[in-house]
């Protein structure tokens, strides 16, 4: 597998497309959009069968949760300028309304704190406007192995 | 295709979930997926998000079953889900059932639990708060 590797300096958008291409977030379609110091965007595109109810045509939540745990693990490694492994400790998603039918979502993760072993996310999933998000989210990730500042 | 397998929605089923017990302990389906790169994350390990994807989907499956004949009536639609990794999730058979905490008129509480080999050492946990809508 070519995963980046640790110590590499880390640039989001030269690394998605390979970090992207491979097993659940590739078979999900998952794409970069942008990213700064400490934030990554990513967005899923609308595809009929990631759909949580047949009558509404609307992305099923389970997608967005992987949305948005993907943006928070990219959010940390732009912050750290490194790639290293982290597992997601928890994540919550406060849904806001449902996403409009047929429509892309986009997550915007912000990493605001990283400690030895800890890092801490939060950002927004949204189907279009920024300020009019469908879900907050917030998640906490451990960093795997050596532990660095 | 047996009559909890028709509640799931496409999403579940594109991503290889399936009912591995119509009624489990708690009398809510038990919920299973086979490892496979659809739902891989690090190489080997399974990735948080489909684990999230799956502890939603058992979340949702005990509250149409708690619900009964009443779920038609119903529109589930989700307010927040809290999900928590306890261990990597490794590339074999996982599984998760839901647990009604509480059923009221607007809200089901449900709390939600993935395991592999043993159902006694969970490897994830979800808390969901659903809205129980008029269709």
């Amino acid at each position: 597998m070519n995963r980046p590797k640790p110590q590499s300096h880390f640039d989001p958008a030269r690394i998605a497309p390979a970090l992207l291409a491979m097993g659940h977030v590739g078979w999900l379609g998952v794409q970069y959009q942008a990213h700064g110091e400490d934030w990554a965007q990513l967005s899923l595109p609308w595809r009929a069968d990631l759909i949580g109810e047949q009558e509404h045509q609307v992305l099923a939540s389970g997608p967005i949760v992987s949305l948005c745990d993907m943006a928070g693990g990219l959010s940390i490694w732009t912050r750290l300028g490194i790639y290293i492994p982290v597992a997601t400790l928890d994540l919550r998603l406060d849904y806001q309304r449902p996403a409009k039918p047929q429509h892309a979502v986009t997550a915007r993760a912000h990493c605001y704190k990283v400690t030895r072993s800890a890092a801490f996310v939060s950002g927004v999933a949204h189907d279009g406007e920024a300020d009019d998000p469908v879900a907050h989210f917030t998640g906490c990730f451990m960093k795997i192995g050596r532990t660095q500042g | 295709m047996n009559a909890v397998a028709g509640t799931l929605t496409p999403y579940a089923a594109a991503l290889g979930i399936t009912v591995a017990e119509e009624a489990g302990e708690s009398g809510a389906p038990v919920l299973a997926i086979a490892f496979g790169s659809q739902i891989e994350g690090r190489p080997g390990v399974l990735h948080g998000g489909a684990i999230g994807g799956l502890l939603e989907t058992a979340g949702y499956a005990a509250v149409v079953h708690a619900l009964g004949n009443g779920a038609e009536e119903r529109r589930l639609k989700p307010i927040n889900v809290t999900v928590q990794f306890l261990s990597s999730g490794k590339p074999k058979v996982t599984y998760a059932t839901g647990r009604i905490v509480r059923l009221g008129r607007r809200v089901a509480n449900v709390a939600v639990e993935a395991w592999q080999d043993d159902r006694e050492r969970p490897i994830a946990t979800a808390v969901m708060n659903v809205m129980l809508s008029a269709r």
